[in-house]
């Protein structure tokens, strides 16, 4: 993509007034961080509350009589037995039983809302027209774009805007006035604190970012800090740690599949998936913890205690809520378990690492509300 | 009295006699952000002018700091490894990298002074 073709969001002119240090991520011109520095805006999300421009991500509307069936042709998630005003992780998969995007999908009770990544959204929408059958209606929300607050005060503050999103169970979808615009509000989020993701129109959405900005509790953040704080939740970054050449079992994503898709299958790539399922997957995505001090970034190899290549690493990097570094990657099943002493090798030395449960930092997704899980 | 030089790969070098302190510039510090990690080279280790010599990592990225002249190293910054912080702090002070002894003193001369690398830095 040429410089002329970089795409921007709605809040593009508000990130450079905030100071934001813009970077071309998957086509558009995004803030990496602002003044505050990587750290603090980590930081600030954990203990604080966050706000991320996320409306380069694709927002896709599908409709149409049988669209949950008809989705289920293409993912693994159960989507017939997604209740109204519930949103669920699922994935797009191919024949292979690879990944081709990972997507939240809502179920509003008239239609499904789907969010999908901004670098997949073109080749997604293609596979939503040619996958959902006639009968089925695909509409790309252009004009929409998408506010994530993160983070352990995010519903207090939400509350002063949106009474009824202090309500919300985790994974849950409504519409609702914020801040007096129309949204679709859901309680999720990609950083592993309690948070919402606010779907506004586009001409909106500036003055909600700037009311939400104005609250004390809250600080913008950028993609530097949104990749550090859902690598210490232990959450996938597609086209890093999960692709076309990766099963959902292999990812360790098996909590997103139901018992009634697993044995009725009916998804691209569901015969790799059952068989990763009864067989046990060949490699396994694992949380890896270096013993010294030095991160490992993506594509560092992963050795045995002999200097045998076990693995990759796919994410790796600093945790400043750890406060050390942390990694994932794959590895052969048999040195998946917790606690299995593994080597990475760090420009050409070999370090030594563990096998660690993911997440690095705890949850704390608000499970109460109205309907919890 | 010692004279410092520039690279093109915002290091600094500070020259008394035949011995050379290296660190990273300001606008180093600044482009790479929150240094959370230093790997410094051993003492006595052989560095080559513009050869990898030492590693500075961020939350995001990690980067080599190469030397700008070649020698053997005869100092490294403890401090910079137990406190990565100070770099983003006092990049062309405290937080020095390694200490080299020259072995070729006319490889100076290719280097910028504070002035050509100040307009150096302009251009970026």
């Amino acid at each position: 993509m040429s410089q002329e073709e970089i795409l921007r969001t709605p809040l593009y002119d508000l990130h450079r007034e905030l100071g934001g240090k813009m970077v071309p991520f998957a086509g558009y011109d995004m803030p990496v961080q602002y003044p505050a520095g990587v750290l603090a805006e980590h930081l600030h999300t954990r203990t604080k509350a966050g706000l991320f421009d996320v409306s380069h991500m694709g927002q896709v509307r599908l409709s149409g009589a049988g669209v949950e069936a008809a989705l289920e042709k293409l993912v693994p998630g159960d989507i017939q037995a997604l209740a109204a005003g519930r949103v669920r992780y699922t994935m797009f998969t191919n024949e292979q039983g690879g990944i081709l995007d990972d997507l939240m999908v809502s179920q509003t009770g008239r239609d499904l809302f789907m969010v999908v990544n901004a670098a997949c959204k073109a080749q997604d929408i293609a596979h939503l027209k040619a996958g959902l059958g006639a009968g089925i209606k695909v509409d790309v929300l252009e004009d929409r774009a998408l506010l994530a607050l993160q983070g352990p005060e995010a519903a207090k503050v939400m509350a002063r805007f949106a009474p009824a999103a202090a309500e919300m169970a985790f994974m849950s979808w409504a519409e609702m006035k914020v801040g007096g615009f129309d949204c679709f509000v859901t309680r999720s989020g990609y950083t592993g604190e309690d948070g919402y993701e606010i779907s506004v129109h586009e001409k909106d959405a500036v003055a909600l970012a700037k009311k939400l900005l104005a609250e004390s509790e809250v600080a913008p953040i950028g993609l530097g800090a949104r990749d550090s704080l859902r690598l210490e939740a232990g959450l996938c970054l597609y086209g890093s740690d999960i692709d076309t050449t990766t099963s959902p079992i292999e990812a360790g994503l098996n909590w997103t599949i139901s018992k009634r898709r697993r044995a009725e299958g009916g998804f691209a790539g569901a015969a790799t998936v059952q068989k990763h399922l009864a067989e046990g997957a060949p490699r396994l995505r694992v949380g890896i913890k270096p013993v010294d001090k030095a991160p490992a970034r993506a594509h560092t190899e992963v050795q045995d205690g002999k200097g045998r290549k076990i693995g990759e690493i796919t994410s790796g990097g600093f945790g400043p809520s750890l406060g050390g570094p942390l990694a994932m990657g794959y590895v052969e099943a048999a040195f998946a378990e917790p606690g299995t002493e593994i080597q990475l090798l760090v420009r050409g030395t070999p370090r030594p690492a563990h096998v660690v449960v993911l997440p690095f930092v705890p949850h704390r997704y608000a499970i109460s509300g109205r309907k919890a899980p | 009295m010692s004279k410092i030089y520039f690279t093109s790969e915002h290091e600094w070098i500070k020259v008394e006699a035949d011995i050379g302190t290296v660190g990273i510039t300001d606008h180093a510090q600044s482009a790479l952000g929150d240094v959370v990690f230093v790997e410094l080279p051993p003492v006595g280790k052989n560095v080559a002018k513009g050869g990898d010599a030492a590693v500075v990592e961020s939350v995001k990225a990690a980067s080599d700091v190469y030397s700008p002249v070649s020698g053997s190293v005869t100092e490294a910054n403890q401090s910079i490894v137990d406190q990565p912080a100070l770099v983003n702090e006092s990049p062309e002070e405290g937080a020095w990298f390694f200490k080299v002894k020259l072995s070729n003193p006319a490889e100076l001369d290719g280097l910028m002074d504070r002035a050509a690398y100040d307009a150096f830095v302009a251009t970026l």
